[in-house]
């Protein structure tokens, strides 16, 4: 007993690694203030707001009304179908561009290209968001366009104020986030691997599907996470183009901390979108690797 | 194969159309002289950046968030100087944990790190304000500091340092002599970004700001008020130019380091 005390007494003694000493300004800052501030909005989801205070009982209320409330449920599931139709467009889009980037660009010039599309996006991000208000409105680029050139007669409406722009707007803010991680899978594969399918007389549309795409799924996979999981937490896209029925879950939660004063139900809301959101991503994640798992 | 290259080359071009319509946009309604944000133009004009000179509130906007984003550029190369050195020259109990949740604001939606710090600053009755903006800023930006200045780090050629150790120098003279002035593109690089990144940052400044705005907060505010929209062009193409210029330096930067220390590039952030 003495002995077991005594080392540990040693170990506790003993100053502490220097990588561990190193690197415990930045881990400390992120236990503070990521930690513990994530710790407290689980904690307040269980209380309840009372009038101006906290009532600190514990309590699933607000999780029942969460969970049960029609209100909530529709911007939930709004949000996710949203999300998952974003993600599905900009990997879609994105993939033929790092694939483009990848095999048809001499080596010399890749940074420049992925400078250029990258460009685009270290623009202010309200600013980008707006625009795309400007370029989708009843008398904005497209719909001025087309009118003036006698195609419609009416502004078409489908395209602002609605769920469909916040998909286009949300597609075209995350594209790089998608085509760096393919674009970097891609890079990866051996081309040697490619010339001896070729020698083996696969066909260029064989040879991708056998050989490229299975080999740059693990890029994919990796695009489709980091897209999927910001853009169900965002706020600004449903307010500036969504109207009143592309609002999201995002808006909700804001709205419960600030106007509505009930930090409990939009904590409780917080970490229910949060505990969807990671339980989606983390099924996806094993889906893939026992596919992989199988394919070797 | 030659056919399907054509189809491709069209298909990127009009991606890159895509992913270029706003920001062309922008100079376009600068400088349009009509107070509607809309096709058909008007005519050229410089009074919406004239009005700019003459807007108190944006001018304050701006030296909030030129402050934010200063320190929060500081800050957070420090702890990633922190965290990029110990990843990349230490092995220690919890690595993976602990650089991995250090990393966490990289996947995490902003709104939640907004709302967890609100809380947070609430509750422990403190007052929200530039501050309390620059504790979230530091946060979402030092793990993109880190992953430059490790790779800062991995390009490092270790002999070297051992080199000026073996030549009886102390470790911090080391760190000053040596390791410092070869890594100090990409802490210039990591500073750079950080700023970018705070510079621009709104969601978080949205919630844990107080009477005092940055400079997005304050775009937001005037996104409501369609008579101030030409002005906001205006600024956006400021912005537009001043982080272009941010990110060709950082960019520079970041591509010379690697030539002084003998090493291949290896790709960073771009």
């Amino acid at each position: 007993m003495t002995g077991a005390t005594g080392t540990v007494r040693n170990r506790l003694r003993r100053p502490l690694s220097p990588g561990l000493s190193l690197v415990s300004p930045p881990f400390l800052y992120a236990v503070l203030l990521l930690a513990f501030p994530l710790a407290a909005v689980l904690a307040i989801s269980f209380w309840t707001q009372d009038y101006l205070d906290l009532d600190r009982t514990f309590t699933l209320a607000n999780y029942r009304e969460a969970w049960t409330q029609p209100v909530y449920r529709v911007l939930m599931l709004r949000s996710l179908a949203v999300s998952g139709t974003v993600t599905v467009c900009t990997v879609l889009l994105a993939f033929p561009i790092a694939y483009f980037v990848s095999f048809h660009v001499p080596q010399r010039r890749k940074p420049l290209w992925i400078f250029l599309i990258t460009i685009p996006f270290w623009t202010s991000y309200l600013m980008r968001i707006f625009l795309w208000k400007v370029i989708l409105g009843y008398n904005g680029v497209i719909n001025g366009t087309l009118t003036r050139l006698g195609i419609i007669e009416e502004p078409l409406s489908f395209i602002l104020y609605n769920v469909n722009a916040v998909v286009i707007t949300l597609s075209h803010a995350w594209a790089p986030f998608a085509i760096l991680p393919i674009f970097v899978a891609l890079e990866r594969i051996d081309r040697p691997l490619l010339e001896a399918a070729a020698d083996l007389g696969e066909g260029p549309l064989h040879r991708f599907l056998r050989v490229t795409l299975p080999l740059a799924l693990p890029g994919v996979l990796g695009a489709a996470i980091i897209v999927f999981i910001p853009t169900v937490g965002d706020y600004v896209t449903p307010r500036l183009v969504g109207g009143p029925n592309g609002l999201l879950i995002a808006n909700m939660i804001e709205l419960q901390f600030k106007k509505a004063n009930n930090p409990p139900l939009g904590a409780a809301l917080a970490v229910s979108s949060m505990l969807i959101v990671a339980a989606l991503s983390l099924i996806f994640v094993r889906l893939n690797r026992r596919h992989l798992r199988n394919r070797s | 194969m030659r056919n399907g290259f054509r189809w491709l080359s069209v298909y990127v071009g009009a991606y890159l159309m895509f992913l270029y319509a706003p920001v062309l946009l922008l100079p376009i309604f600068a400088f349009n002289d009509s107070s509607v944000v809309a096709f058909p133009l008007q005519g050229f004009t410089f009074d919406w950046f004239r009005l700019l000179i003459d807007t108190e509130p944006l001018h304050a906007a701006t030296r909030n968030s030129l402050m934010v984003a200063s320190v929060s550029a500081i800050l957070s190369t420090a702890l990633g100087l922190c965290a990029a050195r110990a990843a990349t020259r230490h092995s220690f109990i919890g690595k993976r944990g602990i650089m991995g949740l250090i990393m966490v604001p990289l996947v995490l939606p902003e709104i939640i790190v907004g709302v967890s710090l609100l809380v947070v600053i609430l509750q422990a009755g403190f007052n929200l304000n530039l501050w309390s903006i620059v504790l979230g800023h530091v946060l979402i930006c030092t793990p993109f500091c880190t992953v430059i200045l490790s790779t800062a780090f991995a390009n490092l050629d270790r002999s070297l340092e051992e080199a000026a150790f073996d030549l009886g120098e102390t470790k911090p003279a080391t760190f000053r002599l040596v390791i410092l002035p070869l890594i100090m593109p990409g802490i210039i690089a990591s500073m750079l970004l950080a700023f970018t990144i705070s510079l621009d940052e709104f969601i978080i400044a949205f919630f844990l700001s107080g009477t005092e705005t940055t400079l997005p907060v304050y775009i937001w505010s005037q996104l409501r008020f369609p008579a101030r929209l030409p002005s906001v062009m205006a600024l956006g193409t400021i912005l537009l130019f001043i982080s272009l210029a941010l990110l060709v330096t950082a960019e520079y930067l970041r591509r010379r380091g690697p030539g002084r220390s003998g090493t291949a590039d290896s790709g960073g952030i771009l």
